[in-house]
């Protein structure tokens, strides 16, 4: 009995000093989670946002007069490819993540491609609609750019705290994974050449 | 002994140059954009595309429409924007500068590129209702671009700027009454004060003391009064004090705008 004093006692404070890290470990990390998913909400929008503009696009060019039909086949495909791949602010995994940005980087191509031909469409050229939302796509690549950037930059800060000692050993514990960010992509950044 | 300490020199200078190496990293990265204008400027034409008549009269023009709606428009010009695409260089220089105020983020930035032939148009995110990208890249199509194909740089800045603060008008308001009403505030206090003050030597019984304390009390009046003076000449943010434009308030963009050459 009183040989398993001392050691009652080692145990109960590696207990307690454990909780209580872990409690201000889990409080951080909160914090920083909820950033993540907060930045996270924003490029959804930004996204969602070239979804339905790419909508609109797609029903203007239909109109133009024998508009190259294969081009516009690829842009609805990589769209309704890159829509089936929704992430969830729970997941963000840096393979799905990885799996998100391909998606989101062929529909960006594809979109490219669209703006390329229609340069030999005076009809659509000279669409005052069409026009409009060529500048409203230029823009959104432009916000979903300045959101990615600030998602990485919340994630990076989260990622960093998961992973340094000894936090690596609580977040585990506690479920706190390490998130994915986005990659610079040659493929993507080239893309959005919205020629004007 | 010795060399342990050999090892540690090593090992410092090993930090120290790659510290240094970063910061020159950093440097360069930042000599991309211009600085920060001191006094602040809207107009800051530092390719050459105007005269300094025709700058002056668009700060002008700009600050006037600064004043009566806090929207803050600026125009930057730079010889080339290097690598950058023109509207991520935009965008960048817009969150350095912090342009429009912090509140409302109703900021714009037009940059222009000479060697490139480029301009394009930032919205802050307060403005990007009012501003659609769609209208602002109608804006340059026909305001802007006929006038710059022409080398008619200034007459396409004083057109698309004037079909800007016409779509922007009435998104948001200046609030210029707000500093006088604070200074009143300040000014009653500072009477208040004055009057406890002489109220108090008084009742003390006058002599000496009591000039003492009215001395005093003079002496925080006129500070408080030369306190008052500099919080309006530093104070205001996007506000100005006589005429000039008082600086950037602390707006960001999210990427909104459109753009074209010409």
């Amino acid at each position: 009995m009183k040989k398993s004093l001392p050691f009652i006692l080692v145990l109960l404070a590696i207990i307690m000093i454990g909780g209580c890290m872990s409690c201000s470990i889990q409080r951080s990390l909160v914090g920083l989670d909820e950033d993540v998913k907060a930045k996270w909400s924003q490029v959804q929008n930004q996204y969602q946002r070239r979804y339905d503009l790419i909508d609109n696009l797609v029903n203007t060019v239909k109109g133009a007069a024998n508009f190259e039909k294969s081009t516009l086949t690829d842009v609805i495909n990589a769209r309704s490819k890159a829509t089936s791949i929704t992430l969830n602010a729970e997941d963000l995994s840096p393979e799905k993540l990885q799996e998100f940005q391909a998606a989101q980087g062929q529909l960006t191509q594809a979109l490219g491609k669209l703006m390329v031909v229609n340069e030999a469409y005076p009809e659509l050229k000279s669409n005052a609609n069409f026009l409009k939302l060529q500048d409203e796509l230029a823009g959104t690549e432009n916000r979903i750019a300045v959101e990615r950037k600030n998602y990485n930059e919340s994630v990076q800060a989260y990622n960093v705290k998961t992973r340094i000692f000894p936090n690596n050993i609580f977040a585990g514990l506690l479920g706190f994974k390490v998130r994915g960010t986005f990659e610079a992509d040659a493929a993507a950044q080239k893309a959005p050449s919205v020629k004007f | 002994m010795r060399t342990i300490i050999n090892k540690y020199y090593f090992a410092f200078f090993l930090f120290a140059a790659a510290m240094s190496n970063m910061f020159s990293l950093a440097f360069a990265a930042d000599k991309d954009f211009p600085s920060l204008p001191n006094p602040p400027r809207l107009v800051n034409d530092l390719a050459g595309f105007m005269s300094s008549q025709e700058q002056a009269s668009l700060e002008q023009k700009l600050v006037a429409y600064s004043d009566s709606t806090s929207n803050e428009i600026a125009i930057v010009t730079v010889q080339s924007i290097g690598q950058y695409d023109i509207s991520d260089y935009t965008v960048q220089l817009f969150n350095k500068w912090k342009i429009g105020g912090k509140k409302n983020n109703n900021g714009l930035l037009i940059v222009a590129s000479k060697e490139e032939r480029k301009i394009w148009i930032s919205t802050g995110y307060g403005l990007e209702g009012a501003l659609p990208d769609g209208l602002i890249g109608q804006i340059i199509r026909d305001e802007i671009e006929p006038n710059f194909k022409q080398g008619n740089f200034y007459a396409g800045f004083e057109a698309g700027t004037n079909a800007l603060m016409e779509a922007a008008r009435g998104e948001y308001t200046a609030e210029p009454k707000t500093q006088h009403k604070k200074g009143a505030g300040v000014g009653t206090a500072v009477f208040i004060i004055i009057i406890i003050l002489i109220f108090l030597s008084a009742s003390r019984g006058g002599g000496a003391g009591g000039g003492g304390l009215l001395n005093n009390a003079g002496w925080i009046a006129a500070s408080m009064l030369s306190n008052r003076s500099y919080g309006s000449d530093w104070g205001g943010g996007s506000s100005s004090g006589g005429g000039g434009f008082g600086g950037f308030g602390g707006g960001s963009s999210g990427g909104g705008g459109a753009g074209g050459s010409w």
